[in-house]
């Protein structure tokens, strides 16, 4: 199979966030994900000799293992900080001293970081591509990219859909990075489903309203469900609080069962970011409209493909 | 009527909202800096009612983007031999470093040294600013 031609743009560039790339990069970044996904075999030499750094401060499993999954997948090799607590960073090294340092010893660097915009200032001073792994609340450009490959993949178009948002809409950076990159495509619409106090940010609100998109908010999901092509649900994220009470008061405001799905169409796709605690009942699993374990081994295939861009192997 | 005489070589900080003279005379450190400085204060004005002006000898460059963020309404007059050489309105400028912090806890400037602190402007009519590094918002 011929490798699919790619957007020699991307090559040496940063990704910290969502809007970073442009719809026509995201379509070449899908198009060599699903070319790795029909033939993976194609691809088990491409990085030999490239090297990745991944500089977790902040606790992660998945995206980690995804990243690092992702890079040994296409022959290259990691390096990676094991516990943040014995790092550079806990003998108060800044951020930008830990980078240049690092960048000096590999091709790529993978960055999570607690700090808002921490990514963003990485950057400034990496002179090899950083990729951000999420940094605090703010973005978690990879989680897009997969969700936004998951949508295209599962339902062929990204086009004039309707995308339900529930659960924690404010500190859900997954959340506010999809919107975005959801806003730049033709006829979406938005339902935004959560309690009060998780309601999106009115600062992200008005760029919804200043893209002239539609949408609605609401407290209750079962306005929704019927006009989702895709059911966006996330987990209510005991780091993102400050008050232990607040946490408890709202992790179990919207809990997804096999009954309530009865009012979602047939042709839609029940996703989740993950991990899940208990916003989504197991008995869902095993409803064909749950893509949440399939979305997140996209997201490996996703990454493979965001390396190879990057990298400019191809 | 208080007189002041007119300054031969400097700058004139003029139609300063009344009030505000005080905290640029501060902000700008013209306390410290050696040079001939009157501060007037309600000044009677046709434009304002009542303005602030600050004269100072000597000087011939200052930081406009401070100036501008302080009051954006000022006019910064260039005086050379006696004469107006120059007029200068700053508004509120395009982009602030170093000068505004950001509020948000969880922002990395809240633990970075090296970061250089920056603002760009979203919205003119609210003298709002948005973090470069975490997106918060200020109004100035």
């Amino acid at each position: 199979m011929a490798i699919p031609k790619v957007a020699r743009s991307l090559y040496g560039r940063h990704f910290v966030d969502a809007l970073d790339f442009t719809c026509e990069e995201y379509e070449s970044l899908f198009s060599l994900s699903s070319a790795v996904v029909r033939s993976p075999l194609e691809f088990t030499a491409i990085c030999r000799g490239k090297l990745m750094a991944t500089l977790f401060f902040e606790p992660s499993t998945r995206t980690r293992l995804s990243f690092e999954a992702a890079m040994v997948r296409l022959g290259g090799q990691v390096i990676s900080v094991a516990d943040p607590q014995t790092s550079s960073a806990a003998k108060g090294e800044s951020v930008a001293d830990t980078i240049r340092t690092v960048a000096g010893y590999a091709d790529l660097i993978v960055m999570r970081h607690p700090k808002e915009g921490a990514a963003k200032l990485a950057a400034l001073y990496s002179p090899v591509p950083l990729i951000n792994g999420g940094d605090g609340a703010r973005e978690h450009p990879t989680q897009t990219l997969t969700d936004l490959f998951t949508i295209k993949s599962s339902l062929g178009t990204l086009d004039e859909l309707t995308v339900v948002f529930c659960g924690d809409l404010r500190y859900g950076r997954t959340v506010h990075s999809l919107i975005r990159a959801l806003s730049r495509y033709r006829g979406t619409r938005f339902f935004l489903v959560s309690p009060e106090e998780l309601r999106l940010p009115g600062t992200l609100k008005e760029e919804i309203r200043g893209q002239g998109l539609e949408f609605q908010e609401t407290e209750r999901l079962e306005d929704a469900l019927p006009h989702a092509h895709v059911l966006y649900m996330t987990r209510v994220q005991k780091e993102r609080f400050f008050n232990e009470e607040d946490y408890l008061r709202l992790k179990d405001a919207y809990v997804v069962t096999a009954e309530r799905l009865s009012a979602l169409n047939d042709g839609a796709i029940i996703m989740h970011p993950l991990p899940r605690v208990s916003e989504i009942a197991t008995e869902v699993d095993e409803d064909r409209r749950a893509v949440y374990f399939h979305q997140a081994r996209l997201g490996m295939y996703a990454r493979m493909s965001l390396i190879v861009h990057l990298l400019g192997v191809v | 009527m208080l007189r002041v005489d007119a300054i031969q070589e400097g700058i004139v900080l003029d139609h300063i909202r009344a009030g505000t003279g005080l905290r640029i005379f501060e902000e700008l450190g013209l306390g410290k800096t050696g040079y001939t400085v009157a501060l007037l204060m309600n000044v009677p004005s046709t434009k304002l009612g009542r303005k602030d002006m600050i004269k100072i000898s000597g000087v011939l460059d200052l930081d406009l983007t401070l100036l501008g963020l302080l009051d954006p309404g000022i006019s910064v007059n260039h005086i050379e031999n006696g004469q107006v050489n120059k007029k200068i309105n700053p508004g509120l400028p395009e982009r602030v470093e170093g000068f505004i912090r950001c509020k948000n806890p969880r922002c990395i400037t809240s633990i970075e040294p090296s970061a250089q602190v920056l603002f760009t402007l979203v919205r003119a009519a609210a003298k709002e600013y948005q973090c470069f590094y975490c997106g918060e918002r200020v109004r100035v």
